[in-house]
């Protein structure tokens, strides 16, 4: 896998654009091109996920970030001179935005401002962000973004944190693979920051470079493997899979809702089909080094009887009996990633609390799973996440009502 | 008194099939609309849950996708004669109530009517001369063909993806549908359900006596479907809990399976629940609508402005709307002049419960619309010349309740209780099936809608009175396609079987039909029509009256494929006609 990184900007500034820009090197904040290249990137970024509230003004921070820490809220980050980031400079923001290092160049930003991927960015889109943002609307709520406690909320602590997790650089592109899956390399690692939510956190929430996109735990969901493995990744999927996906949140196997349903409205969706494929090429080029599966379980395994008999009389209505689902609507069970990730969170917490498939303009339908937690205990449940799993061809671990019970009370009525 | 909002280009009365239909249209055009509810706001995931969506208790007997009667009610005579009082608990018919409302808890049986339908009362004095109507039925001219309508009745279908078999692709009839059905342009979206035993027998029976069944139309889906808005459906599981009922499957057309994934995100687009219109507003000169005066949940007040009303709540509720809005001259029953409320019709249902011995249907494997049916003794598909009435009836065997509750079928004689009746019970269950004529109900100068003078509403306004019974003519009609369909049994060569005639007086206790209408009819004269063939107002151009309150009489079919074309027949003259030159789109 190709993660090489270099502190030699201009061996990147080649080729690694869809949009033509300006003479290199000539910073142009008031031209329309660069702004709307900012915007582009802004979006390919999802700065908005941390930085715009739902139904709040755009950028005006306040967006809640639950960490294993404690709690960050994204800043405001309009170019309100006090409450924003209007008065800063652009080197300023450009050492933010790749550093991690805050105005004045002593304050360190917490990694939730995913920095340890923005460094591989090009300064020319760091600035075409910049100039992008200078054209918001300033906002003048002032943030308070660490809500974080003691010893975390010193932010010197993050020196020692940089030192083990951070590798500044730029992306240096492969020659020996094609511009398009370069396209997709930076679109994927400086950009969409992917690994942000499908990279394996090490203790300290730095990502395990060693098992890069297959798949990690975070705010109660398990993120998947994306890489093409076949059983837990995407490997099963054509490039054409990936980019209905990611623009319209669903494809013929399965939809997008929440944390990715998110990303899909906010930032894929709006992605040109260009840089889509890009995305997919890359993605289907990563090897997993995931451990095996384990077999199947055995069909007349009591756990599996007990499942199946479940399955059917709650799921099978909508899912079918072979797993199959229906397009855009059901999602398929059957060799699902989501369904087979050795971390069962996402199947679980499925089953208990329902979920709400993401609608966008080209996937307007919007289903919902409906909540099962009233219904099904926590030995029912299990045999239930256990039949899914190991149902069809697939296979995975078994699982138990100890981890149901853990899932269902992440989420108790308060 | 009321607070003003900011104006819209569009207010709609309720927010069921047809008002998504023109919201969804209107709104494509650019037209700021918003619908306002008195029922609450419903989806699939919430409120047809998969884990409770087949609770028999709370809908089939509870009733808790219905209109409450505790909210709004009608109040009921069978003629002039009698004092009418409320209907304190739905049977007969069963309005619904909320966002969809009765699109949500319909059975999905979509037809289109007959073409003669349409022209009921010039083809009948043309076939069989004037005099040969009977006196007491008003029957009238719709003021529209069935070639009007047909552009829009393929929109319907496959806006709410309709699964069947076509039976006249333009200009040929086709093997397998129906031959008396009017011209289409194209086959349905999707092919006919998959048939259950008994309406296989039943087709069998009626072929065998010379009649020509076909798969009847459903609303709920032979197979997963993706419809023009991009809105994805799932193929029907046949859970059989679909009457009564909405679907937790996505597995049968309503507003929200079909249109408000698309309708809900649009800007322009707003919808307003558990809020009440009180009236439509007119300015001094009564000619003008201004907007609608609406109650929210906490009692506030509102008026909102619009440019234009649409009327699109259930078919009786409609003509309530109009009459306590001083929209038209109310139709007077004894002078027979005035159109808001002249006249009201029903469906006239008989029906054929057998019993075997030897044979098991499983009927509690069905939905709402899986089924036969065969037209051969509908509207005028048969010589009325020697017959003495008008009219006819769709025979069908469309078993939609195999439900524990509602359907335990025993023969006559069995007690209501105890041991035996438990007997006949485990004996018939599997063993029985019903099947139906679906008559038609003409119009009669007798039966009519007013406003009520002694009960009134929580908002003291009067009641909607319903003034109706069977004009003997339907009874007449009824007998005789029942007689036909008794063959139908015979050749099943059941062990016994069990005819229900329709008889008078129709009574609003036993459930029947919820299809009510006619009361708001549309046609080409002012005198005998409350709205122009654009269902649009005579005497308020900018009001339109849409739903089964147009219908001049009802044809011996479901309503709602009718309703809906009629639905996209007014959008389409809004936009094609109205927005260019506001005013009355034909001339008086």
């Amino acid at each position: 896998m190709t993660r090489a990184v270099t502190r030699a900007p201009r061996l990147v500034a080649l080729a690694m654009s869809l949009f033509v820009v300006s003479t290199a090197g000539a910073f142009a904040p008031q031209s329309f091109n660069t702004i709307e290249r900012g915007r582009y990137i802004a979006t390919a970024a999802d700065c908005a996920a941390c930085h715009t509230r739902p139904g709040g003004k755009p950028f005006a921070g306040g967006v809640a970030l639950q960490t294993p820490f404690g709690t960050l809220v994204g800043p405001n980050i309009t170019p309100d001179p006090d409450a924003g980031i209007g008065s800063w400079t652009h080197d300023e923001f450009v050492s933010a935005l790749r550093d991690g290092i805050g105005r004045g160049g002593g304050v360190h930003l917490y990694p939730a401002m995913p920095y340890p991927s923005y460094t591989k960015m090009t300064r020319e889109d760091a600035l075409a962000i910049r100039a992008y943002l200078q054209t918001i609307d300033p906002a003048p709520n002032k943030i308070k973004s660490d809500l974080l406690s003691f010893p975390f909320n010193i932010r010197s602590t993050m020196v020692v944190w940089n030192a083990i997790n951070f590798t500044p650089g730029r992306l240096a592109p492969d020659p020996s693979k094609s511009a398009q899956w370069n396209r997709g390399h930076y679109l994927v690692d400086a950009l969409g920051h992917c690994g942000t939510c499908h990279t394996p956190k090490n203790i300290m929430g730095g990502e395990e470079n060693s098992a890069y996109l297959q798949g990690s735990a975070l705010q109660g969901w398990y993120a998947p493997n994306i890489t093409a493995d076949t059983r837990k990744g995407v490997g099963g999927w054509l490039a054409t899979d990936i980019v209905a996906y990611l623009k319209t949140g669903a494809n013929r196997y399965t939809l997008a809702s929440g944390g990715m349903g998110e990303e899909v409205v906010h930032s894929s969706s709006h992605m040109t089909d260009a840089d889509l494929e890009a995305i997919a090429v890359y993605l289907l080029s990563l090897k997993s080094t995931a451990t095996q599966s384990p077999q199947s379980l055995d069909g007349r395994d009591p756990h599996m009887v007990a499942g199946q008999a479940i399955y059917k009389d709650n799921c099978a209505g909508c899912h079918t009996d072979s797993g199959a689902g229906a397009p855009g609507l059901f999602p398929r069970l059957a060799g699902s990633a989501a369904v087979q990730s050795d971390d069962p969170t996402t199947l679980i917490r499925t089953v208990l609390f329902g979920s709400r498939a993401t609608a966008t303009a080209g996937a307007p339908t919007g289903p919902v799973m409906p909540s099962f937690a009233w219904r099904l205990n926590d030995v029912e449940a299990a045999v239930l996440v256990t039949y899914v799993r190991n149902a069809w061809g697939n296979a995975a671990t078994p699982t138990s009502p100890h981890e149901v019970r853990l899932v269902r009370g992440s989420r108790r009525a308060p | 008194m009321a607070k003003k909002l900011p104006a819209k280009d569009v207010a709609i009365v309720g927010l069921g099939w047809t008002s998504a239909i023109l919201a969804q249209d209107l709104t494509d055009n650019g037209l700021d609309v918003v619908a306002i509810e008195r029922g609450p706001w419903r989806d699939t995931a919430t409120s047809f849950n998969i884990g409770y969506a087949a609770d028999e208790l709370r809908y089939g007997i509870r009733f808790a996708l219905f209109q409450r009667p505790g909210q709004s009610t009608v109040t009921f005579r069978n003629n002039d004669r009698q004092t009418a009082l409320p209907v304190r608990q739905w049977g007969s018919f069963q309005p619904g109530d909320g966002v969809g409302g009765a699109g949500v808890h319909w059975g999905g049986q979509t037809w289109r009517h007959l073409p003669t339908d349409f022209l009921m009362r010039s083809h009948l004095t043309e076939r069989y001369g004037a005099s040969f109507i009977p006196q007491e039925l008003s029957i009238q001219d719709w003021g529209i063909t069935f070639e009007d309508l047909e552009p829009y009745y393929d929109r319907f279908e496959y806006l709410a993806g309709i699964s069947g078999k076509a039976g006249n692709i333009d200009p040929r009839i086709q093997v397998g549908g129906n031959p008396f059905e009017g011209p289409r342009k194209r086959e349905y979206p999707l092919p006919p359900m998959q048939m259950t035993y008994a309406p296989t027998l039943f087709a069998e029976a009626a072929r065998s006596v010379g009649y020509h069944p076909f798969p009847s139309p459903s609303a709920t889906f032979s197979a997963d479907y993706t419809n023009p808005l991009g809105i994805r459906m799932g193929q029907c599981t046949y859970c059989g809990f679909c009457v009564g009922f909405g679907c937790a499957n996505y597995s049968k057309a309503s507003p929200q399976t079909a249109v408000l994934p698309v309708l809900m995100r649009k800007s322009n687009f707003e919808a307003r629940t558990e809020c009440e219109v009180l009236k439509v507003n007119l300015d001094r000169s009564g000619k003008r609508a201004t907007g609608v005066t609406y109650v929210d949940a906490s009692g506030t007040e509102w008026e909102q402005p619009a440019e234009l009303v649409l009327i699109c709540a259930f078919a009786f509720n409609n003509v309530h709307m109009m009459l306590i809005s001083g929209i038209g001259r109310p139709y007077d029953s004894k002078t027979r002049e005035g159109t808001v409320g002249r006249n009201y019709a029903y469906q006239t249902y008989s029906a054929i419960q057998v019993f075997f011995d030897d044979k098991n249907f499983n009927t509690f494997i069905s939905s709402g619309a899986c089924g036969q049916t065969a037209d051969d003794f509908n509207g005028d598909n048969f010589d009325h010349r020697s017959l003495g009435f008008v009219g006819g009836a769709s025979m069908s065997c469309q078993p939609t309740d195999g439900r524990p509750l509602a359907n335990l079928p025993v023969p006559p004689g069995t007690p209501r209780w105890g041991a035996q009746w438990k007997n006949e019970v485990r004996k018939n269950f599997l063993r029985s099936f019903g099947f139906t004529s679906q008559g038609s109900s003409y119009a009669a100068y007798a039966n009519h809608l007013d406003l009520d003078p002694t009960y009134t509403d929580r908002f003291g306004r009067p009641l909607l009175r319903m003034t109706f019974d069977f004009p003997d003519n339907d009874i007449r009609m009824s007998n005789y396609v029942v007689d036909k369909m008794e063959l139908i049994a015979k050749a099943m060569n059941p062990r016994q079987y069990v005819v229900h005639r329709r008889a008078k007086p129709y009574s609003v206790v036993p459930n029947q039909s919820t299809h009510n209408t006619v009361g708001a009819i549309m046609g080409a004269d002012p005198k005998t029509s409350a709205v122009n063939k654009y269902l649009q107002s005579w005497d308020v151009p900018n009001v339109f009256v849409v739903g089964s309150s147009a219908f001049p009489q009802n044809p011996g079919y479901n309503p709602n494929g009718t309703v809906c074309a009629l639905a996209y027949l007014t959008a389409d003259a809004i936009v094609s006609k109205y927005l260019k030159a506001p005013g009355p789109l034909v001339q008086m």
